[in-house]
């Protein structure tokens, strides 16, 4: 078999395997639920099946018999207990070893497997008589010479039903040797009471062949026993009655049933959905031109509204309609649901739970949202850091919770929402929470916190995410937090998402990701600083004010605009890039809002929206503070996009150093 | 200038490569290389060819707050950001001032096992050339004013003399990756 | 003409090989990914055989094949189930909902052009 088919049914094999896993973890649930007991048997079903198929048989003989095993809580109900399940857990990862391995690892693996069988079953005594079962029914050879055989053939009246025909029978049949097919019509009714869909013919077939009886037997292999008698000449076999009613009976009463059977197998409402597979990287070509041509259709658009050609303008605004739908469709085909992920995350929860003696339960919110597939894969690390946080540090052991009044269980929360143009991620426990004193302490004592100062709390719990802050293992534990936080926060940073955290000593901890949908295309708006444009992301933009050099002489050189009563602060971006040359005597402000926080960013012009197409920077400029990235304008020049948090924070920081 | 850019598209140059026999101590002096010769405030330079990828007009660049002053910004090259150095400022000199010569030549240069393209703007580009080994010195220690980890050796040609790049090292992410306060203050010091 | 053959299976790579195996003897293949999936595409095409497991999700393969012995167009179409040999029992429930033949897995390219030429030719 090519390698090709043994990808495509590896990348299979893992889905199953995932499938698996859930519908395991679901049943920890609800251990006597007849619909997840049948999603782990297909699971092992699909798996076992093609496993065999393509070659890997110790596998599908491990499957099998853990299969046999749910096979019998299928037919016979029952719930399933933990222990079974942590034991198919385990069988599953062994599975997924035996499929991923190489060489000279199958015979551990085969032990590992034979084993866990016999655990397996220790769990199921019932189980043990059928598993053992293997169909394999030794057949006599067939004889070399030459002999002759007697067949009458009388299907059923059905048997047309069954889309048998038996004119291919026969064709087989004078491949074995000399064979003389004689039709008997005795059963034909008159011709006004013939149906001609049923089948009132019966065969005498006289077959000389050195194939043996069992070669006959395999031509009608699909014929029932009662439709089939074989005779060698020579002898005088006794013949079986045959019963050709006895069948056309029992189909009738299975026709009878399909009229039942059929709505109810049919999920009212849902069309059948037929779905391909496609290789990540094809899609990420096509995001990438998708994304060029995004950025030609602006040059096409900003070359049109500059010339007075009707014709022009209209086909330009055809080609941005549809190049919008593109860009739509485009990237809505990278959108997966995050449940997936999160279903990884139960298994991680389950495992490290149990290795740390902790009793933790993982709720899910959200699963159903969708996120692009790469910010989804870049996410996964990140957050298993922090849910492994939580297990570790965050939920306490059960005596510790009792002692405290909290239930035994401990509990970990993931949820996911959008908003807007993100998506908002939370981890959230109910554990021991940050120990601010603590925090303030290591804060303090890593010159993070100027002495004298009192940070505000927000500020004083993200001090966690600081390089370097908590990787002392006596802060750690008393923190209630792990190490690394920076890491994860690099993670997201580099995603351009933003995390905060929430704590609340004694009652739990929260983290918050903030994460665009997708890292390949944005909106945002253009403005310009003196001679070069910036991008502003659009869904950070609150309004955008105009500020007159009166306004500023009223502040007192104080950088703060009052809109509507509130006053909020701004950051001179002219000043901030050093760009040389006079100011337009109006500047404008653009209002952005980010986690709670108000802050304008004064610019020369407000230019407008603009689909912003992301390119990266490059290695070069990775310490640059306050951009994130570029991309290429209409008239072919390049413009930065601003990172509104790091520009913010800059200046934090410069106004605390001041 | 058109012709010469012309020869220096992707594709465009069938070089003869002489691999040295023996092994030689110096390693400029196994084989023959072939020369990009440009000129910064009159002075002549010259990179490996191979590393060479085009030589673009001088075109609009989008400067970077907060880098060194040396980096003049970044351009659009066919849909990609690359970013440009201004060689005269790496080394010390006055900024380049746009002329007609003005061009960005556009190099790849490889480090930390990254490969990456970036343009190096030039006052002019003079020619391709072919040095024998034999007329390659090593760098004087004195008189170049400048850093001598850049310099692979000194060229001659016509008595014209040409300091050989070393490329790799002139546009090293510790020397671009620099930067400098918001206020104008370089952060890290760079060595130019 | 060649013929068209309906290869339901939910797992792709058994559809990939049913698929290949099929095509390289020349028979024309569609593809659907479980009972109800296949049923629809009988709807808008005509085959002259059906190849089908057992457990699908959705609509598996005995409902498959009462939808298609329901419907006057696929009465008579040869419909062969895909099994494994714990399910023998099931072998009778699908020829009482009126399967041809079945073929039991793991099964080789031999055998299942073996049996597809056996009820169609």
């Amino acid at each position: 078999m090519n390698d090709h088919y043994r990808r495509i049914f590896r990348e299979e094999a893992s889905e199953l395997l995932i499938e698996l896993e859930t519908a395991l973890l679901d049943l920890e649930q609800s251990p006597s639920d007849i619909d997840l007991i049948g999603r782990v048997f297909r699971a092992l079903h699909t798996l076992k099946g093609s496993s065999a198929m393509f070659g890997y048989e110790e596998a599908a003989a491990f499957t099998h018999e853990i299969e046999t095993v749910f096979e019998l809580f299928r037919e016979g109900g029952g719930a399933v207990g933990k222990e079974l399940i942590g034991l198919t857990l385990q069988a599953r990862d062994l599975i997924m070893a035996m499929l991923t391995a190489s060489g000279e690892s199958t015979g551990d693996l085969a032990d590992r497997a034979r084993q866990m069988v016999a655990s397996f079953q220790m769990q199921v005594p019932v189980a043990a008589t059928a598993m053992s079962s293997t169909p394999t029914a030794s057949h006599p050879l067939p004889a070399a010479v030459p002999a002759a055989f007697h067949i009458r053939y009388q299907p059923g009246e059905e048997t047309f039903r069954s889309g048998v025909n038996p004119v291919t029978l026969f064709n087989e049949l004078h491949l074995l040797g000399e064979c003389r097919v004689t039709v008997i019509t005795d059963a034909v009714p008159p011709l006004e009471e013939l149906d001609p869909s049923r089948c009132h013919l019966a065969w005498e077939i006289h077959l000389v062949t050195d194939a043996g009886i069992d070669a006959i037997r395999d031509v009608f292999i699909f014929a029932g026993d009662d439709e089939l008698e074989i005779t060698p000449v020579e002898a005088t076999g006794e013949a079986a009655k045959e019963n050709g009613n006895r069948l056309s009976g029992n189909s009738q009463e299975a026709a009878a049933d399909s009229v039942v059977a059929e709505p109810a197998g049919m999920e009212p409402g849902r069309e059948a959905i037929s779905s391909i597979r496609i290789p990540a990287e094809k899609l990420d070509t096509l995001v990438n031109l998708v994304g060029e041509l995004v950025t030609v259709q602006a040059r096409l658009s900003q070359t049109a509204a500059g010339r007075d050609d009707a014709e022009l303008v209209a086909l330009a605004e055809e080609v941005e309609r549809l190049t919008g739908e593109l860009r739509d469709s485009a990237l809505g085909i990278r959108m997966l649901p995050i449940g997936s992920t999160f279903n990884r995350f139960r298994r991680l929860v389950h495992d490290l739970a149990t290795e740390l003696g902790k009793e933790v339960d993982i709720t899910c919110h959200g699963d159903e949202t969708e996120l692009d597939k790469t910010v989804i894969e870049l996410l996964t690390d990140p957050l298993i850091h922090l849910i492994r946080n939580c297990i570790d540090h965050g939920i306490e052991s059960p005596e510790v919770r009792v002692a405290a009044g909290k239930p035994r269980q401990g509990t970990v929360h993931l949820s996911a929402v959008h908003s807007g143009e993100s998506v908002i991620i939370t981890i959230a426990d109910d554990g021991a929470g940050i120990d601010r004193q603590a925090v303030h302490e290591r804060g303090l004592q890593k010159g993070l916190i100027p002495h004298g100062v009192e940070l505000p709390d927000r500020e004083l719990l993200n001090l966690i995410f600081s390089p370097g802050f908590s990787t002392s293992q006596e802060i750690t534990s008393i923190s209630g937090r792990g190490v690394g936080m920076d890491v994860v926060k690099r993670g997201v940073d580099a995603l351009r998402g933003n995390i905060s955290v929430a704590s609340e000593q004694g009652k739990g901890t929260a983290v918050t990701i903030r994460m665009p949908l997708t890292l390949a295309i944005i909106e945002s708006l253009l403005v310009q600083i003196g001679t070069d444009c910036y991008m502003l992301p659009l869904s950070l933009v609150e309004e955008c004010l105009e500020l007159t050099g009166n306004d500023a002489a009223r502040a007192n050189g104080r950088h703060l605009i009052n809109v509507r009563g509130q006053i909020i602060p701004y950051i001179r971006l002219r000043d901030r890039f050093g760009v040389c040359g006079a100011p337009p005597a109006i500047e404008q402000v653009v209002v952005t809002e980010l986690d709670g926080k108000r802050v304008g960013f004064a610019v020369d012009h407000v230019i407008g929206g603009h689909q912003t197409v992301i390119k990266s920077l490059g290695k070069v400029f990775r310490n640059v503070i306050g951009v994130s990235g570029a991309t290429i304008l209409g008239d072919g020049t390049v413009a930065l996009i601003l990172d509104i948090a790091e520009l913010v924070q800059a200046e934090e920081q410069a106004e605390w150093a001041a | 200038m058109g012709g010469l850019i012309q020869a220096l598209l992707p594709g465009r140059v069938a070089r003869t490569r002489v691999k040295g026999e023996l092994t030689m101590s110096n390693e400029a002096a196994a084989e023959n290389i072939q020369y990009l010769t440009f000129t910064l405030s009159e002075e002549v330079f010259a990179m490996d060819i191979d590393k060479v990828r085009e030589v673009l007009d001088f075109t609009a660049i989008t400067r970077v707050p907060g880098t060194p002053e040396f980096m003049r910004g970044v351009i659009n090259l066919r849909g990609s950001v690359v970013p440009v150095v201004d060689m005269r400022q790496k080394f010390g000199m006055q900024a380049t001032e746009q002329g007609v010569n003005t061009c960005i030549i556009i190099v790849e240069v490889t480090v930390d096992g990254e490969t990456t393209l970036l343009g190096a703007m030039a006052d002019s580009v003079r020619e391709v050339l072919e040095l024998e080994p034999g007329s390659i010195e090593p760098p004087p220690r004195i008189g170049t004013r400048l850093n001598i980890e850049f310099i692979r050796g000194m060229g001659k040609r016509d008595e014209q003399i040409m300091m050989i790049l070393d490329i790799d090292k002139v546009f090293s992410f510790s020397e671009l990756a620099a930067t400098r306060g918001m206020d104008g203050e370089p952060r890290i010091a760079s060595n130019a | 003409m060649s013929r068209t053959i309906l290869a339901v299976d939910d797992s792709a790579s058994v559809r990939m090989m049913l698929s290949f195996t099929l095509k390289e003897s020349g028979y024309r293949v569609i593809e659907a990914a479980d009972g109800r999936d296949g049923l629809a595409m009988l709807k808008n095409q005509a085959v002259d055989m059906v190849i089908t497991d057992l457990n699908m999700p959705n609509l598996d393969g005995i409902g498959l094949i009462r939808g298609i012995r329901e419907n006057p167009t696929t009465r008579f179409t040869p419909v062969i189930m895909l099994t494994t040999e714990s399910q023998d029992i099931r072998k009778n429930d699908a020829r009482a909902a009126g399967a041809t033949g079945w073929i039991t897995k793991p099964f080789g390219p031999e055998q299942l052009l073996a049996a597809v030429r056996k009820v169609i030719g």
